[in-house]
């Protein structure tokens, strides 16, 4: 993974060059000489550095500044307003529901979806016939906009037009409103995020079923390890790391969760559905408040790399 | 990590070698298991696209099946207007230039980062890869007002840089991966010729690269064709609004005629559903391995 290979590059980079060919490296040293590395530097580097300094870091760098006021986004920031943006944010009923539900979706994840998938990715890796087909369709829904899976369940949940009404309809009932309802609308939206994504995990427990090691299996075959202690004792463990991955990915996918809602119930009914971002858009960006939304954005800023670092310093490090 | 290409297929339920095949009870479960999730996931869509061939009483009454009437002027209306090919190709604008820009000056940094060591390189490259952690939205009205004092409000620009700009990471990552484990034979051969770095690079690491190209382009597109937060604070005139802006437009002005939102919402995913069944293996190849491996 790029976090353990990148934190000591260093190291990999002397123990390969000086145990195979130290001959090659030394003359490769001299040559390099008449071949300068500057010119090829200052052409290659730039680019990147300056479009992700000025448009990644110093904005990131500004929220925090900007944080501490109370800005319009005109003129210079002057009001000073030191911690209130963030006591605002952490007595703001919306933010603490907006805290929640990523959390939810988090759960939601690994309760559902990633037993989903693994289950699936179980059955289609036993060579069974149309394995490609089903593979096709799991992951169809991953490569689809959030924005046009989002307005597509919008009129599965409609209860006058869409398919729940219609169903209701069926059986006589009066037809939901889930999207309306506050104590429903995040179990929908848990229902299309599950839909859109399991594919994509799917496809993460194929690849890491297609890398066990076969003699393990047979190995358990041979002492008489039935298919369902194969998939407990072998097969589960083994894939460890993929589930490790897989969680990592719900997370990460959680705290970006926004284009998905915003056709939905762009964070309603009454705040219900907020996530993070549909939270610093809502209160931040729509309300031009500046160092109100870019205190939200040093906050899940400081959420996401709390997050990156001590999950993968604690569950990933082996992998 | 694990590795799609090189390990052969495995039956995981079956025991491989053992000649124990699927009782077929056991098959007809899978079978009706698959064929239910199939179902759950096409439904939607199906619906979606048939929805928009009827009209809005037919669409109460019947969400599930056929149409009664066939209403082909909701999406013959469409595709004969302006704003549909105006969206598509704005996103199509946009989405290009994203990933030129992504591969050309992801390629180049890492070709620096895989090939030539400098004072401060690895502290560098660790710079770069903070742009994996947090996605755009955080710093975004900063980034805003950025982008407003470089007047690039309401241009392709405004979103294709930002949009480069975050792929960075992810981009120089897949990249020096790639560069790092071709032959170094080829490197110290191509050095004893006389072959300088930027010639080697453009003749030698590029044209070895095509799979590698491949995932950061498939990647890169994927993501700038389906955005949609950053357009939404970038663009403020109508006529260079993507598609999935143009999505929510629409359905904000036809939102009691749920049956011309359908056409619309069809007509607009057509073209990745159509790309999706044709480039599958290299589209889900790309996107899994590459989440993967960055």
């Amino acid at each position: 993974m790029s976090m353990s290979e990148t934190t000591m590059p260093g190291r990999t980079y002397a123990a390969a060059d000086g145990q195979i060919r130290p001959r090659v490296k030394l003359q490769r040293r001299k040559r390099s000489l008449k071949h300068s590395k500057w010119p090829v530097l200052l052409l290659f580097l730039p680019p990147a550095l300056m479009l992700f300094t000025v448009l990644v870091i110093l904005p990131m760098g500004e929220a925090a500044w900007y944080s501490f006021y109370n800005w319009n986004g005109y003129g210079l920031p002057e009001q000073w307003v030191g911690w209130r943006n963030y006591q605002l944010i952490f007595r703001n009923s919306a933010f603490s529901q907006a805290l929640i539900n990523n959390g939810m979706i988090v759960v939601a994840s690994i309760l559902i979806q990633i037993p989903l998938a693994l289950w699936l990715a179980t059955m289609i890796s036993s060579r069974i016939h149309g394995a490609l087909f089903f593979r096709l369709i799991f992951f169809l829904p991953y490569v689809l906009a959030d924005v046009a899976a989002g307005m597509i369940w919008r009129f599965v949940y409609d209860g006058d037009f869409g398919l729940v009404g219609g169903i209701a309809h069926l059986f006589g009932a009066e037809p939901p409103y889930w999207l309306a309802d506050r104590d429903t609308a995040m179990y929908a939206i848990l229902g299309v995020v599950i839909w859109k994504y399991f594919g994509f995990h799917m496809m993460l427990f194929i690849a890491g079923l297609q890398s066990i090691d076969k003699s393990v299996l047979e190995a358990a075959d041979i002492d008489g390890a039935t298919g369902f202690q194969k998939f407990r004792l072998v097969t589960l463990p083994l894939l460890g790391s993929t589930v490790r991955l897989s969680v990592f990915f719900a997370v990460v996918g959680s705290l970006q969760l926004f284009d998905m809602i915003m056709p939905l119930t762009g964070g309603g009914p009454s705040n219900s559905t907020q996530t993070m971002v549909t939270f610093l858009y809502n209160f931040g960006v729509t309300r031009m408040q500046v160092g109100f939304g870019s205190a939200v954005g040093v906050v899940l800023f400081v959420i996401c790399v709390t997050l990156a670092f001590s999950y993968k310093r604690i569950f990933m490090r082996h992998d | 990590m694990t590795d799609i290409a090189s390990s052969p297929p495995i039956d995981a339920a079956t025991a491989p070698g053992s000649g124990q095949r699927l009782r077929a009870t056991t098959q007809i479960y899978m079978y009706v298991a698959l064929i239910l999730v199939a179902i759950i996931v096409v439904v939607p869509l199906i619906s979606t696209a048939l929805g928009g061939f009827k009209t809005l009483s037919d669409l109460r009454g019947n969400p599930f099946g056929m149409p009664t009437e066939w209403q082909w002027s909701n999406y013959g209306d469409i595709i004969v207007s302006q704003r549909y090919w105006l969206q598509m190709g704005n996103s199509l604008v946009i989405a290009v230039l994203t990933v030129f820009l992504t591969l050309a000056f992801g390629a180049m940094a890492a070709f620096c980062f895989a090939h030539i060591r400098f004072f401060g390189s690895d502290y560098l490259l660790n710079y770069f890869l903070i742009g994996l952690m947090f996605p755009a939205a955080t710093a975004i009205l900063p980034l805003y007002i950025r982008i407003r004092d470089l007047g690039l409000v309401d241009t392709y620009w405004g979103v294709v840089l930002p949009q480069v700009a975050f792929g960075t990471g992810m981009s120089i990552m897949l990249f020096r991966n790639y560069f790092r484990n071709l032959p170094s034979e080829l490197f110290d051969a191509a050095f004893v010729d006389g072959c300088g770095y930027m010639r080697f690079f453009w003749h030698i690491t590029l044209p070895l690269s095509r799979p590698i190209i491949a995932t950061v382009g498939i990647i890169s597109f994927v993501g700038s064709w389906n955005s949609y937060i950053l357009p939404l604070i970038m663009l403020n005139s109508e006529s260079r609004y993507p598609w999935p802006l143009g999505i929510m437009i629409y359905r904000g002005e036809f939102n009691t005629e749920w049956q011309l939102v359908l056409a619309f919402i069809t007509l607009t995913i057509l073209p990745t559903i159509i790309v999706f069944f044709l480039a599958q293996k290299h589209i889900i190849a790309g996107l899994t391995a590459g989440a993967v491996k960055s």
